[in-house]
């Protein structure tokens, strides 16, 4: 078990290698465009595009080129936005990180919890109006967009109903520190954590369900009650534990594609200046260094979720641990 | 007397119409006897067992007629009280061992499991029990096994461990659906000493489906032997085997190769095949496949009658 655990993160670190090197090669050696002109932005002088080719080391071989790289942003960190003068792009993105993360972690606590609640309930008493109306309620949030809900949200919240008893508690938008102010942490995040994972309950809820009723119709539930087992402890020791394993297969995917910046869309609608916000930004203005850091931390963080997942898998299913 | 099952019918709902899996099997078991229920597949041997233990849920099947344990009626009991007799004084062993183990836990936590959903004992002392019985259905090392994964095992293995699973609380009648089917046939002969062994120490009544007539010839005291959803004869083995009334009786183990003398050529086959629930035929089920088929048989159903060596025949009934 331990020896599948290192064998996996080998294999992470090779692929985030593998990553920053197409990466790399994407921005800075597709044929025909001046890497330089581009992270020296529009209308650049003649004297900071020079400055940016020394910087960059672009009179040097391409190997030269990727160490300097990967040097600026994992070492030295003073990879600088020429778009914005000057702006480091390190610690820029170290300050999104802790919005994405808050959100996303948040929501995702949230999704997970009531899809397996939702989930269970559903299989649980498949056919029932129970049944139907959860899963017509889990097609309903899955059909709303995420930009949409969270507007209206911001209406009812914001607005509209800001002054009434049910909504007073909701602070203005924006993000604050969990360091300074706890409480406001929480409370701002609350309303952004509830529109992210409404979709996600969706569809993890119908997930689920999909696969207890799939579990339940397995030999070894048959085994279950032929042993004198309760419904509820079959339904939960057996059947879920056997079809937690689609589910944490999705929640890799989505939660590592969340965290390295698609939850863009909430982010905007709230107000966070989150990673997506900043990468949204960057390629606004083709602020290329930000680009490429951006990337360079998405791509890592979809592939550590991955691992995380492939870890759960092994606690999940003994049979992944030997070969 | 264990087990009274009398005029059980069992049927399913479908798009096509009423499937009468079960039309009026009747049985009676006796303490520490093995009965061995033969038939060709969907003749309703599993299907009345599975009535048996209570472990038809599907919600299209009606359940009719009357099986007592010990006399106590089980048809229509709560599921709660059904639930507290299975596993603890009806144990039930599987066709595939392959997949009738959850695949995530292992043997020990999944033995426990039973022990402790019927029995008041801590955990510990459910292991030290669950370490007895893997000894006593022959695991080479039962402490090393008790920590392994269905997967780490072999189909015998994981069978002698179902076997391990349905013996932990003592049960009274073991229902065996074709235990060996799935499993080579050295391994078949180990399961079936084994079977032999339990029932001798356990005094526990077993139901043996099957349709290897070989196996039943081995094993069963008493044998009923099943066609399209009814019993067409029964008896004891030597009477059934010396003796074999029915006509499909007969065919089925005229369709044995010897193992001494002369070697037919072809084996005897029984022409057709068995007819479909839905479209049972009139008179006799048996009647299109039967080599002394005539008038009567498609008049009505023949009844098995009573007696301890009984078929369902018209031509046994008239002779």
């Amino acid at each position: 078990m331990i020896y599948a655990i290192l064998r996996r993160f080998g294999q992470m670190l090779f692929v985030m290698f593998g990553i920053s090197v197409i990466v790399f090669l994407i921005f800075f050696a597709t044929p025909g465009a001046d890497p330089a002109a581009r992270i020296a932005g529009r209308n650049a002088s003649p004297e900071v595009l020079e400055a940016v080719r020394h910087s960059f080391g672009f009179d040097r071989p391409l190997y030269v080129q990727y160490v300097t790289m990967m040097e600026k942003i994992f070492v030295t960190g003073d990879l600088t936005s020429f778009v914005n003068r000057g702006w480091k792009v390190v610690p820029a993105v170290m300050d999104s990180i802790p919005v994405t993360l808050s959100l996303v972690f948040g929501a995702a606590i949230l999704w997970v919890v009531v899809s397996i609640i939702i989930g269970i309930a559903a299989a649980a008493t498949r056919g029932s109006w129970l049944d139907k109306l959860l899963m017509a309620l889990g097609l309903l949030g899955i059909s709303m967009p995420v930009y949409w809900l969270g507007e209206v949200m911001n209406l009812i919240t914001q607005s509209r109903y800001h002054d009434s008893w049910a909504f007073s508690w909701v602070p203005p938008l924006g993000y604050k520190n969990f360091s300074d102010d706890p409480k406001g942490w929480f409370l701002t995040l609350v309303i952004p954590w509830i529109t992210l994972s409404i979709l996600y309950i969706g569809i993890y809820g119908r997930v689920l369900r999909a696969a207890i009723i799939e579990s339940l119709q397995e030999d070894y539930i048959r085994t279950a009650r032929a042993k004198g087992l309760s419904e509820t402890r079959i339904l939960l020791r057996h059947a879920l534990r056997t079809s937690l394993i689609a589910f944490v297969t999705l929640f890799g995917l989505d939660f590592g594609a969340l965290v390295g910046g698609s939850a863009l869309l909430t982010e905007v609608v709230f107000g966070l200046h989150g990673i997506g916000k900043l990468t949204y930004d960057a390629l606004q203005n083709l602020d290329l260094p930000m680009i490429m850091a951006t990337v360079m931390y998405a791509s890592m963080f979809v592939v550590i979720a991955n691992a995380v997942v492939d870890f759960v898998y092994i606690l999940l299913d003994p049979r992944l641990r030997t070969s | 007397m264990i087990l009274s099952v009398r005029d059980l019918r069992v049927s399913f709902r479908t798009n096509d119409g009423l499937v009468r899996a079960i039309d009026g099997v009747s049985f009676d078991l006796e303490e520490s006897e093995i009965l061995g229920v033969v038939g060709e597949s969907g003749s309703g041997k599993t299907v009345s067992l599975l009535a048996v233990m209570g472990l038809i849920t599907d919600p299209n099947a009606t359940i009719e007629g009357s099986i007592r344990y010990k006399g106590r009626e089980l048809v229509g009991l709560p599921a709660r009280e059904l639930r507290r007799l299975r596993g603890n004084e009806i144990a039930m062993i599987f066709q595939d061992p392959m997949t009738a183990l959850t695949p995530v836990y292992t043997i020990g936590w999944q033995i426990a499991e039973q022990i402790r959903a019927h029995r008041n004992i801590s955990k510990s002392k459910a292991m030290e029990r669950v370490e007895e019985l893997l000894a006593e259905v022959n695991f080479p090392n039962p402490h090393e096994a008790m920590s392994r994964y269905p997967h780490q095992l072999s189909g015998g293995m994981r069978q002698r461990a179902v076997i391990a699973m349905a013996l932990s609380c003592n049960p009274a009648l073991l229902v065996a659906d074709e235990p060996t089917t799935a499993l080579d046939v050295t391994v078949q002969a180990g399961i079936l000493d084994l079977v032999r062994k339990l029932r001798a120490t356990h005094k526990s009544a077993v139901v043996f489906i099957t349709h290897d007539m070989g196996v039943v010839s081995e094993l069963a005291d008493r044998v009923m032997v099943m066609y399209a959803g009814r019993v067409v004869e029964r008896g004891s083995r030597a009477e059934l085997f010396s003796d074999p009334r029915h006509p499909y009786t007969r065919a089925l183990l005229g369709s044995i190769p010897p193992l001494t003398g002369e070697k037919p050529r072809r084996l005897p086959a029984i022409p057709g095949s068995p007819p479909s629930l839905l479209r049972l035929p009139q008179g006799c089920a048996f009647g299109p496949r039967c080599p002394v088929h005539y008038e009567p048989c498609e008049a009505g159903k023949p009844d098995l009658g009573s007696g301890t060596h009984a078929a369902a025949c018209f031509r046994v009934a008239q002779a």
